[in-house]
């Protein structure tokens, strides 16, 4: 098998690959080894995603103090103070400290835990198991992938711990504020631990990256053709290479920025006053940060959504007993967004003083974007229309996924018009769409594969009733702390306040943003519901007993239910049809190995 | 096992996959910075100059040094270790020549007038120029991690893949800086 002698010319690969058999000759792996330093892609993809949860409780409590803020900005917390200290004299948040919550907030969920705890946990576990493979091009790459993830957190934790405190201009770190230490106190030593732990996270997505595409590529057992994966696999290929071609882009601009805070150089500044005195730096463009920003700032947000959208489309498929509706149009969908996503990003400036004309054909770029992610929508439906559908909370959350990407991605139409943007640009309006879009979508695929690829994960299942509960809080709750910050943002409440009640035209919203609050506090306890049933479920959940638990077709149902490091005991299973056979011939399923019957039409 | 091996021999070996991605990416961080610089020159205050005149001696290095690993690479296959030994060392001192080259071109540049926190056009030359410069030293390190395998007695290597992909690394350090010498020399 052309795949096995691929593998065999590793080194690091075949000492796994044999450690099956091979008892005899290689001692069992140390614990450092098996669960630190590990080049097995199931355990790099069990520690990318521990860790986006460690992230993801630690931003979505940043999200809870920063909303109690909004909701009650006269009243006092005196337990906060004893959490923030001085950053909450008396009980409440200063602002200062409200600057620096709402950025590591975005930057904490954006980067940590949408971008390396979803792809990364499920590119890692999911590339090798469904194409065939051993594991990872480079298994020893893929550990580093994960190192320099590590070595990024550590360096954004010891950020929250500095005196000065973390980054705190916004978590697009828009230069002058941000290049200036002298501008605010969030622009101190917090902004260079930023920019350090941002470069080692782009060095870790591009190992990751570059390992993705290259795994698709290269490794794919006998018989899988790039049309016989399943849309996972295609998402991740997308996103792999999203993140390969825009991630460089973005260190760019980040060295430029390091070299102006530090250097002295001018790339992002010019003509500057701060506290009365004139700054030496001349002929700077702080715009030109922009644009190298939103160049990987919008693929970006496909990197977030692509996963999301794969894994939602193999869940649909697998629970609603149908093969997916629109199979080369999913992909070829896939493949419109993935160019889309570089011809869009001055839809972020539309304010900016761009060009009205130029602004134009960004215009239409970004509402072409409509017609692939109508097609996806269209299909999603399709799959489940008539179908016979589990509802597990693998495909409930699947089904959310689908609703919240229509109902935030609708008003994405108007806010891609320049001239709407006009009024709604920086306003809660803005934090609505891209919250239920890109935030609530995201993480709702990013449930639905943790429910879904759980027994594969640690060979039990999750409780399905806390599962229930979660789905039906988190979807309710969604909507009613994200649905209302359309009203605000149409009567013109700003973005990144932090205190609007100063303004009688937004006084109105002070009972409204009580309410939101409220959720917020609820959601967040029910999202610590489903930590606790992950941790609890890993040692104590209902154990696998067969090996396909939900009759799927896919190959990663092929590997033992604890499968050592090279995936398969035996022969890497070939493959003969695509992955979407279910109800085929007046059978449930038939699995990618059966090869086509006589009579059998190929799909 | 030998049909395996044939079929293996028609597939581009995963390293050098990744290696040839890796130089798409680079490429994309080297077009970042140089369409930051086309945006900045077209604004005002834009001071042009001359390039430091050791930039040519420096191209003349890396071509070279091209050359030599090329060379190298020939020697491997052909297993004269005693030559390829020979050349990759030469390949990497001339790598380093080629840094302190660029740095001499940093204090030419300095001394003009320019210094890195002077005129935006020049602290770009200091940046793109610099982190191409730490490129090709990630190049000498591979290739001194490359040296110390051909030196090792006790295990023997006779894939070419390693110095293949050391070798496509650095005629691409090599093509980089002359499109950036182009780029800056044109675009000034």
């Amino acid at each position: 098998m052309s795949n096995e002698a691929t593998l065999h010319s590793q080194q690091e690969v075949m000492h796994g690959a044999h450690d099956h058999h091979d008892h005899e000759h290689h001692h069992e792996d140390s614990f450092i080894s098996k669960y630190v330093f590990s080049m097995d892609h199931k355990m790099i993809a069990k520690q990318f995603l521990i860790t986006g949860i460690v992230w993801a409780i630690i931003g979505a409590f940043f999200s809870v103090l920063f909303r109690l803020q909004l909701g009650f900005p006269d009243a006092t917390f005196p337990w906060l103070e004893s959490i923030l200290g001085h950053w909450a004299k008396g009980g409440r948040i200063t602002a200062e400290a409200y600057y620096a919550l709402v950025t590591m907030h975005g930057t904490i969920l954006v980067f940590f835990v949408l971008t390396a705890g979803l792809s990364g946990t499920f590119s890692n576990l999911l590339i090798p198991l469904q194409v065939g493979a051993r594991d990872m091009a480079s298994p020893f790459m893929n550990c580093l992938s994960y190192w320099f993830f590590f070595l990024a957190s550590l360096v954004m934790m010891a950020s929250l711990f500095v005196q000065t405190g973390p980054a705190s201009g916004g978590w697009t770190m828009y230069p002058p504020l941000s290049a200036l230490g002298d501008a605010s106190i969030g622009s101190k030593i917090g902004v260079d631990l930023w920019l350090t732990s941002m470069a080692l996270f782009v060095v870790s997505q591009l190992l990751g990256g570059l390992n993705y595409i290259s795994t698709i590529l290269n490794m794919r057992t006998k018989g899988m053709a790039m049309t016989k994966m399943p849309l996972t696999i295609w998402s991740f290929f997308f996103t792999a290479i999203l993140g390969v071609l825009s991630f460089p882009v973005l260190l760019s601009g980040f060295i430029l920025l390091l070299m102006d805070r530090h250097a002295g150089t001018s790339f992002y500044l010019s003509d500057i006053f701060i506290a009365g005195k004139a700054l030496a730096n001349e002929g700077g463009s702080a715009i030109l940060y922009q644009h190298l920003f939103w160049f990987l700032g919008h693929p970006e947000v496909y990197i977030i959504i692509l996963p999301a959208m794969g894994m939602v489309s193999e869940v649909l498929a697998v629970s609603s007993r149908k093969p997916i509706f629109g199979y080369l149009a999913m992909i070829g969908s896939l493949f419109a967004i993935c160019i889309l996503a570089f011809l869009v990003w001055a839809h972020h400036m539309f304010v900016t003083g761009l060009n009205p004309f130029l602004g134009a054909f960004f215009v239409l770029l970004t509402l072409l974007i409509a017609v692939p992610s109508a097609i996806k929508v269209f299909n999603w439906i399709t799959t489940i229309w008539k179908g016979n559908i589990n509802f597990t909370p693998a495909s409930l959350f699947s089904i959310g996924f689908v609703s919240t990407f229509i109902s935030g991605g609708l008003t994405g139409i108007w806010l891609g018009n320049s001239s709407i943007d006009i009024h709604l640009h920086d306003t809660m309006f803005v934090i609505a769409h891209f919250h239920i879009v890109m935030g609530v979508s995201a993480f709702f695929g990013m449930f639905a594969g943790i429910y879904h690829w759980f027994p594969k994960l640690y060979g039990r299942f999750m409780n399905s009733t806390i599962g229930y509960i979660h789905f039906w809080v988190t979807m309710v709750g969604a909507y009613l702390i994200f649905w209302p910050m359309h009203y605000e943002g149409m009567a013109g409440m700003p973005r990144r306040y932090y205190d609007v009640s100063n303004w009688a035209s937004f006084k109105q919203f002070g009972g409204l943003n009580e309410f939101i609050t409220i959720v917020v506090i609820l959601v967040f306890a029910v999202q610590l519901l489903f930590v606790f049933n992950f941790f609890y479920s890993i040692f104590k959940g209902r154990k696998m007993t067969t090996l396909n638990p939900w009759n799927a077709t896919s190959l990663e149902w092929t590997t033992p239910i604890h499968a050592g490091h090279g995936n398969w005991p035996g022969e890497i299973p070939e493959v003969y049809r695509w992955a979407y056979d279910y109800s085929k011939d007046g059978r449930d399923f038939i699995p990618q190995t059966e090869p086509i019957g006589p009579n059998e039409e190929v799909h | 096992m030998d049909t395996m091996t044939l079929e293996q021999r028609k597939k581009i070996h995963p390293h050098k996959y990744s290696l040839w991605i890796a130089m798409g990416s680079i490429t994309m961080m080297f077009i970042g910075f140089t369409s930051a610089y086309i945006v900045k020159r077209s604004q005002a205050n834009w001071l042009a100059f001359e390039l430091p005149h050791i930039f040519w001696i420096s191209t003349a290095v890396i071509l070279t040094s091209s050359l030599t690993i090329h060379l190298a690479l020939k020697q491997f296959k052909e297993r004269n270790m005693q030559r390829y030994k020979q050349l990759i060392t030469l390949t990497a001192i001339l790598g380093v020549v080629f840094a302190v080259c660029q740095w001499i071109g940093f204090s030419q540049l300095k001394a003009m007038g320019l210094p890195l926190n002077g005129p935006v056009s020049a602290s770009f030359i200091y940046v793109i120029v610099g982190v191409h410069m730490l490129h090709v030293l990630g190049g000498v390190v591979a290739l001194l991690v490359m040296f110390g395998r051909a030196y090792r007695t006790r295990i023997r290597t006779y894939s070419a893949v390693p110095i293949e992909v050391a070798a496509t690394y650095w005629h691409f350090v090599d093509v980089l800086w002359i499109y950036l010498l182009i780029f800056l020399s044109i675009a000034r």
